[in-house]
């Protein structure tokens, strides 16, 4: 088996008026015991995507692969051989932990014991509670959890860190670095670009249904040809820079990359802070420029991907 | 095994699934219970004659007769609040009436012999009246078969239906699409774990029915579990099919009511279906509630056998087996 996972000219339209396309023409192929993240905000095809490969949506057309298996044929190995872990899947309130993997755990031919898996999310102290008691971490690493019980070759995980805090967002990591240590594929969708840096091998951006970049996520930023990031804002500041023609000065100063202008924020992309910085301190004194805020640090996917839209990818 | 821990869990639903049937029994019980006819509310148009005669129709303790001038009897009669007047007029009386009332019927005959006696009939016939009141016979005893029926419909549909629904709305049906989990499996489990609570709240149904008003089963217990089980079977099956696209629990007790509706009203659970015109019997033979409950009253109260019933049971397994294939090749799993 080549690939975990292969999808050609992937396309998803859903009737109605107007139809919404929301995937449009994607390709991927994930190798086995990779990690594989996709990318994007929210609308850009992910999750529409990921149910596809799941087999719970139908594509509209293009190829799709699983495990070196077709949807329509083999569902049923596929699915022996899979976990998943839906967006905002709520199990029953009424059920306790154990209850909850024990059921799931019947649904498969093989897999680990509930007790071992109850190990592996840190849940044991939690199994004879009730689902509804559980915390969102908590129910988040539940929903984790009967997705492995079935010892699967390969983990969909569908934003499984969404709303959940950096403690418990850092354990749920930590759970999916420990599956993937058994040789097992991995592919995780997430708006979070951190996430995104540190769990995955390849990164795939998604906007508006189609990937725009695929990579390594250090591929993806030397694609910025610049790996540092400054920030800041000015005091006296009067909306359109860019028009005004007062970013021009800033794109010659040495070693930067370009220019964007957000919410306010001035980014300038570049190779060498160190060198920048006195240069701009001393340019936006000459104009009478007072700056509000600065900040400098290492590019990462959110400026990937910022450069590739003109948009920032999440809120935070 | 998982949805039946679900549901004791669930201390209201209890309340509702086994005492509300009982509750239903006592308040039906009690307005039903046999007990001679009540009061004959007869009015008399107001006249000498009629003053005379109501001390005759005074021998009868349950006419209550009031005097009253024409037009006011006559509102009366039509608002129902009497059941029949008269007018007495020397030598001939007038009755007024309404006949699609059993109790106007009733006081007229009543009234019209106390009437020609005190004017010197004498009757040929010696007659003695024996009152019927054996268990078997009375209305508690056609009323518990037919609640019986009525909570398998109601229970099996909301419960199955309800707990679909619920299980679509929060994606717990997407997430186990996404498991090998055997579809047939599933929807077989969500029935099979209804069964269980049904058969003990049947069960306390028909032990408190014979204690409190001592309700007998002429016919065989096991045939009577049988019965139960497979009416319990059929409406969930029914229940699954009318939740296999429900998206919301509004819509889905919009159905629920729609199909229930003509089976509470045409199918026997308060008074027979016989009463309907002979013609659309056959049709009301054939909705599921009816075998359920024909069969149940046939064995409960004239302990017919369970082979009697076959074409009831016929009928039952058909709207099954029928209802939970299209709701398997129906089912909408996902949004």
């Amino acid at each position: 088996m080549e690939f975990a996972i292969r999808c050609e000219n992937l396309v998803k339209t859903y009737a109605g008026k107007p139809p919404v396309e929301a995937v449009r023409g994607v390709d991927l192929a994930i190798r086995p015991a990779e990690c594989f993240g996709v990318l994007g905000p929210n609308g850009a095809g992910k999750t529409t995507t990921i149910e596809i490969l799941e087999g719970l949506l139908p594509a509209t057309s293009g190829q799709v692969e699983v495990l070196g298996k077709h949807w329509g044929r083999h569902d049923q190995e596929i699915r022996q051989r899979i976990g998943v872990s839906l967006q905002e899947t709520q199990l029953s309130d009424r059920l306790t932990v154990y209850e909850t993997l024990q059921l799931f755990r019947s649904f498969y031919e093989r897999g680990s014991t509930v007790e071992r898996c109850l190990e592996q999310v840190s849940l044991t102290g939690k199994s004879r509670s009730w689902v509804k008691k559980l915390s969102g971490g908590q129910k988040q690493r539940l929903a984790v959890a009967t997705a492995i019980v079935g010892d699967p070759d390969l983990l969909f995980l569908d934003e499984p860190t969404t709303g959940l805090d950096p403690a418990s967002r850092r354990e749920l990591w930590d759970i999916i670095r420990s599956f993937r240590q058994r040789d097992k594929t991995v592919m995780i969708t997430t708006h979070y670009m951190e996430e995104a840096e540190r769990l995955c091998d390849r990164v795939a951006i998604f906007d508006h249904g189609k990937v725009i970049a695929l990579g390594t996520p250090n591929e993806l930023i030397a694609l910025l040809g610049a790996e540092h990031v400054i920030e800041f804002s000015t005091e006296n500041h009067n909306g359109d820079s860019r028009s005004s023609g007062e970013l021009d000065w800033m794109e010659r100063l040495p070693t930067v990359d370009h220019v964007d202008e957000i919410e306010g924020q001035i980014r300038l992309t570049v190779a060498q802070p160190h060198i920048v910085l006195p240069e701009l301190m001393q340019n936006l004194a000459q104009r009478n420029l007072r700056m509000a805020s600065l900040t400098t640090r290492h590019a990462s996917l959110e400026d990937v991907f910022v450069n590739l839209t003109g948009r920032q990818l999440s809120e935070n | 095994m998982a949805r039946l821990r679900e549901f004791y869990r669930q201390p209201e639903a209890v309340f509702w699934v086994y005492f509300f049937p009982i509750l239903m029994v006592v308040a039906l019980g009690i307005a039903f219970r046999n007990k001679p006819i009540e009061e004959i509310k007869v009015d008399a148009v107001r006249s000498p004659a009629a003053e005379t005669l109501s001390e005759a129709l005074a021998s009868d303790p349950r006419i209550k007769l009031t005097l009253l001038d024409r037009e006011e009897c006559a509102k009366r009669l039509r608002t129902g609040k009497s059941d029949e007047y008269f007018l007495l007029d020397g030598e001939s009386v007038e009755y007024f009436l309404d006949p699609t009332r059993p109790g106007s019927i009733v006081a007229r005959n009543t009234v019209n012999d106390l009437l020609q006696r005190a004017a010197g009939r004498d009757d040929p016939v010696t007659v003695t009246d024996y009152e019927l009141d054996e268990p078997g016979a009375r209305y508690i005893d056609f009323l518990v078969p037919g609640l019986i029926g009525m909570g398998l419909m109601g229970g099996g549909m909301w419960g199955v239906g309800f707990a679909i629904v619920d299980m679509r709305i929060r994606k717990l049906l997407k997430r186990f699409l996404a498991t090998p989990m055997k579809k047939s499996h599933f929807l077989m489990g969500v029935m099979a774990s209804r069964l269980v609570f049904m058969i003990p709240e049947m069960i306390l149904l028909i032990v408190f029915a014979h204690y409190a008003f001592g309700v007998e089963i002429y016919g065989n217990w096991l045939a009577i579990i049988f019965v139960v089980l497979l009416g319990a079977t059929q409406f969930s099956g029914i229940g699954l099919l009318v939740a296999s696209r429900a998206k919301t629990l509004e819509s889905v007790s919009g159905l629920m009511n729609l199909v229930m509706l003509p089976m509470w009203t045409l199918s026997g659970v308060f008074f027979s279906y016989e009463r309907f015109p002979e013609t659309v019997w056959p049709i009301i033979r054939l909705l599921p509630l009816t075998p359920l409950i024909d069969a149940l009253r046939a064995i409960m109260t004239e302990g017919a056998t369970l082979a009697s019933q076959w074409q009831e049971l016929t009928i039952m397994t058909a709207w099954g087996v029928f209802s939970f294939a299209l709701a398997l090749y129906w089912f909408r799993w996902h949004d």
